[in-house]
């Protein structure tokens, strides 16, 4: 038998596997098309949309207050924070003020809710990473902050609690000496965590130089968030387009150098001390006051006044059945998110329904620039690179 | 302030259709000839630099004669102002896609094409992305019923998933009033 030389030379082929959509690191319902070249990633080609369910259809058959608990199970670790973004575009196009306590309600929650979103980040990206322990602490903690959620609002994830012209309810007693003693110890735990993680030789082997963005390319896949901050962009809508008293309170804001893994770790936790910074400006300018908006076109009446009038009974049914209308206007209102620019674009008709109600979800950004960022790097580098990029597939795939 | 007097005196000097404002948010309707010309045009130009596209999405306005609209969301970090670019097309047109300017119109084209089948040219990758694998029709679009056409379930006897036409007990209802109180 004779063997022809062409023939003994054998071609080599790229390896294509499976990466989820059942994947304890894929963080939820993620499937990967890897092509791998050995152990190196050549091209990733993410399929989304496993947990796709409709959600902008749905907003548009719902009035504007049946939509709002939707957006608590958008991105379902930050549910505060959006259903302050529908807020505030809801109330763009009604023209409703806000009462100022309801304003400093509203920052304390929403930066009750970047701790929350940002604790539950840094720990499953330590565990995907392989660090166990700090994902337990931190979900400890987590559970205190959702109690929080729940004392205001009875539950402890889908609070439905920012409305459009306020907040639903007004805080209970001891509420706020509760969130000063959370604040307290909280620093500490936050040391815990990063003499677990920041310094560690494993921790920083994984992340450093993985998944490296400039600060142009940054720019050019539209970041937003912690991911264009890592790329040393100080970009926060908070400080460059302020909304409710966020001018008037004094914080900073985390910037990367080298646009990888390890300073978008270090932004994250930086971000949550800066946060326990606002709640704590936020427990001194609390004021008493009403907490929704004195419009009663967009407010339901109290308890008090449904027990003694039977015109408050009637706006009462009026008001959470048929709801308000909204005359012919649009809006693009974003705010920053504890995942990065968290934005709705809402076009009323004069109805009371919203026309068309775009989510721009930062993920759905973020996440399409995975095969680029994983590009060149080993398999199990794409996990790390996940990890950091914080994705939710509530928001993803909407 | 000044800076916003600025650009709506320098945005004006694009080829718009008409420039409409909402709230302060700047928007222009433009033509689908002129459009890339115009991303372009406020991508680079030194006094506006919109240069981070923050999203793209579609409207249906059922009963218009052009059908669709496409809505860019641009943002300028050196400005510190946002901008609306609005395109209107009918159901047979397409539009050209705007990848070579922004690279991440990629993901957002490929929803707008899966959710209101608005068909992008010389988009690379034209795929379905939210709806599964084989789904048909354009979910986004006002005549889409909002129960769907299918419903998925295991069965037993099969022992695999299928797909069979949608039987409801009850019609999907919605409830419009007129309004007595306005």
């Amino acid at each position: 038998m004779i063997f022809k030389k062409k023939e003994l030379n054998k071609e080599l082929k790229n390896f294509t596997i499976n990466f989820g959509p059942q994947h304890p690191a894929a963080h939820g319902v993620l499937r990967l098309i890897l092509e791998l070249d050995g152990e190196v990633v050549e091209r990733a080609d993410p399929h989304i949309g496993l947990l796709h369910r409709g959600t902008e259809k749905l907003i548009e058959h719902k009035t504007y207050l049946q939509a709002l608990p939707y957006f608590d199970r958008l991105d379902y670790v930050s549910m505060m924070a959006q259903e302050h973004t529908y807020s505030l575009a809801v109330e763009k196009l009604a023209n409703i003020k806000v009462p100022r306590r309801a304003q400093i309600i509203r920052v304390l929650f929403a930066e009750i809710t970047r701790i929350l979103n940002h604790l539950l980040a840094v720990g499953c990206h330590a565990m995907d990473v392989g660090a166990m322990t700090p994902f337990l602490w931190a979900f400890e903690e987590r559970e205190k902050l959702m109690e929080f959620y729940e004392r205001v609002s009875g539950a402890r994830m889908h609070s439905a609690y920012i409305r459009p012209g306020g907040v639903s309810l007004d805080l209970p007693l001891g509420f706020l000496d509760d969130v000063y003693l959370f604040i307290d110890q909280f620093n500490y735990r936050l040391d815990e965590i990063e003499e677990m993680l920041t310094n560690s030789r494993i921790w920083k082997e994984r992340l450093i130089d993985i998944g490296i963005v400039s600060s142009k390319k940054a720019v050019d896949w539209g970041f937003s968030g912690v991911m264009l901050r890592g790329s040393g962009i100080t970009w926060d809508l908070r400080k460059n387009q302020p909304y409710e008293i966020y001018s008037e309170i004094d914080f900073s804001i985390p910037v990367g150098n080298n646009g990888d893994c390890y300073d978008r770790y270090l932004i994250r936790v930086e971000e949550m001390r800066q946060s326990l910074k606002i709640i704590k400006e936020c427990l001194n300018l609390i004021n008493k006051g009403p907490i929704k908006s004195y419009n009663y076109k967009f407010n339901s009446p109290s308890r008090n006044e449904i027990k003694n009038s039977m015109e408050s009974i009637i706006h009462h049914f009026k008001f959470f059945t048929e709801g308000y209308i909204l005359p012919f206007n649009e809006t693009y209102t974003a705010t920053e998110a504890p995942k990065g620019e968290f934005g709705i674009y809402l076009i009323a008709n004069n109805t009371e329904k919203p026309y068309r109600c775009k989510i721009k979800a930062p993920g759905f950004g973020h996440l399409q620039a995975l095969n680029e960022m994983s590009k060149g790097h080993m398999i199990a580098d794409v996990v790390t690179i996940i990890g950091t990029q914080d994705i939710v597939f509530g928001e993803v795939d909407r | 302030m000044k800076n916003l007097l600025k650009i709506k005196s320098l945005v004006k000097s694009v080829p718009f259709l008409v420039y409409q404002e909402f709230n302060n948010e700047i928007c222009l309707v433009v033509s689908k000839n002129t459009l890339l010309f115009v991303l372009n045009f406020l991508k680079l130009h030194i006094g506006l630099q919109y240069k981070l596209l923050s999203c793209i999405s579609g409207v249906d306005f059922l009963t218009k004669n052009y059908r669709f609209s496409v809505v860019y969301d641009l943002l300028s970090l050196t400005y510190n102002s946002r901008l609306r670019l609005k395109v209107f097309v009918n159901e047979i047109q397409s539009l050209p896609s705007s990848i070579k300017i922004f690279i991440n119109s990629n993901w957002w084209e490929r929803e707008i094409w899966d959710l209101y089948g608005i068909y992008f040219d010389q988009h690379p990758d034209l795929r379905r992305i939210l709806t599964d694998y084989g789904f048909e029709g354009h979910p986004l679009r006002k005549d889409f019923p909002l129960s769907g056409y299918i419903e998925v379930r295991y069965d037993d006897n099969k022992k695999r998933i299928v797909v069979e036409p949608l039987e409801l007990t009850q019609e999907s209802r919605s409830f419009t009033f007129e309004s007595p109180w306005l």
